[in-house]
């Protein structure tokens, strides 16, 4: 008997927010339990819930999977969102962790002191139009397709969504040079 | 038509090691290049495709080569070992770059992570299953990973598996696996460790 996959972190995006958009793009229920004490985050390791004495902690099919990439990856592949064959996992793989070198700078964001804010700014701004959302504007016009690869929703269309949202609250007119990622 | 798949990156172990082990674990030869074409790197030309993200490329290669398990469920075991211990890898790479009044520190840090952390896990795998190899007891791309982290950890201290008998055994059988042992010559691809000289030129190049 599996349930629903059981989410555990703080209140909050972190580290944990990827997998709750992939696991809401499958159409998969999930419970949460939020971390709201030290002590709580303890008792986990005490208790040896947590391999590298790390969160997020995702229990799902009878394994309890740390690291967030593996999580993903095993949800995705789980849920038919990791493509047909090796090669369109390649592709969805290089997009997808493109995404998250930019989803990094996003992440850390709010734990910077407030003078480095402003130039941390800048510098999302900058490699989101001039590294990270070019290649994605090129791929979609390219193939024309409305999912980034194989003609099919995937774990790439998925984080993209989340990092353009992401990005455009930061800088509500990051999209205006990217016509195709408005659409999506 | 495919060939042999061509790597691009500085000639350092950098964020393309771990390729250059998965690739020799896999029997793979490799052409080098050596040269910094793309805005990105590291980047392998492969089967007709330009692959950069070094997990991107490490991913692919150990799927084509079959050291990814059986399952899905065994994959994701996989890729639990593998991630943590690329943070483990992380931080030890890191430890050159780091100045001089914070070195003694982080030093301390990697041994308490590796023995306290990371190390035990691994120790503990194996003493529950009794098998050589970390997952469904079949050679993968974790006990390539296991490998090259047990090596680079005791680079910065060499009885850092002292207490961990079982990794000892688990090093000694696998450096003998044919490939791992051709890797593991002088002369294979394996890059040694960054020396301090030449930090301020790897910073020059991707700084």
């Amino acid at each position: 008997m599996s349930g629903k996959p059981r989410l555990t972190y703080f209140n909050g995006r972190g580290r944990m927010e990827p997998v709750r958009w992939l696991l809401a793009a499958a159409g998969v229920e999930f419970e949460e339990k939020f971390l709201e004490t030290r002590e709580q985050y303890e008792k986990l390791m005490k208790d040896g819930e947590l391999m590298f004495q790390q969160v997020p902690l995702v229990e799902i099919d009878g394994m309890k999977l740390v690291q967030t990439r593996a999580i993903l990856s095993y949800i995705a592949g789980r849920y038919n969102l990791y493509g047909k064959d090796l090669k369109e996992r390649a592709l969805i793989d290089m997009y997808v962790e493109g995404i998250t070198d930019l989803m990094q700078m996003i992440l850390t964001f709010p734990f910077l002191p407030p003078e480095a804010k402003e130039k941390n700014l800048e510098s999302i701004k900058e490699k989101a139009t001039n590294r990270y959302f070019p290649v994605f504007e090129k791929a979609l016009k390219q193939h024309g397709q409305d999912f980034l690869v194989g003609n099919k929703f995937s774990w790439a269309d998925v984080q993209l969504i989340e990092a353009i949202l992401a990005v455009e609250e930061k800088i509500p007119a990051v999209l205006s040079a990217f016509p195709q990622l408005q659409v999506i | 038509m495919s060939g042999k798949p061509k790597l691009h990156y500085f000639n350092g172990r950098g964020r393309m090691e771990t390729i250059r082990w998965l690739l020799a674990a896999a029997g793979v030869e490799v052409c080098l290049c050596g040269s910094l074409l793309f805005q990105q790197v590291p980047m392998v030309e492969i089967d007709g495709m330009k692959m950069v993200q070094s997990r991107a490329i490490a991913n692919y290669i150990a799927a084509k080569y079959n050291l990814c398990g059986k399952d899905l469920k065994e994959r994701a075991l996989i890729d639990m070992y593998v991630e943590g211990m690329a943070d483990l890898n992380e931080l030890i790479m890191s430890h050159t770059f780091q100045p001089a009044e914070k070195k003694e520190q982080h030093f301390a840090t990697i041994v308490d992570r590796a023995t306290n952390r990371y190390f035990p896990v691994f120790e503990k795998v194996l003493k529950d299953h009794g098998q050589d190899f970390l997952v469904g007891n079949q050679f993968s791309r974790a006990d390539v990973q296991l490998l090259e982290t047990i090596l680079a950890a005791e680079e910065c201290k060499p009885d850092i598996l002292a207490k961990f008998p079982l990794l000892q055994s688990f090093k000694a059988r696998t450096s003998n696996i044919p490939t791992i042992k051709k890797f593991l010559q002088p002369g294979s691809q394996r890059k040694p460790r960054l020396q301090e000289k030449d930090v301020k030129r790897v910073m020059e190049i991707f700084h």
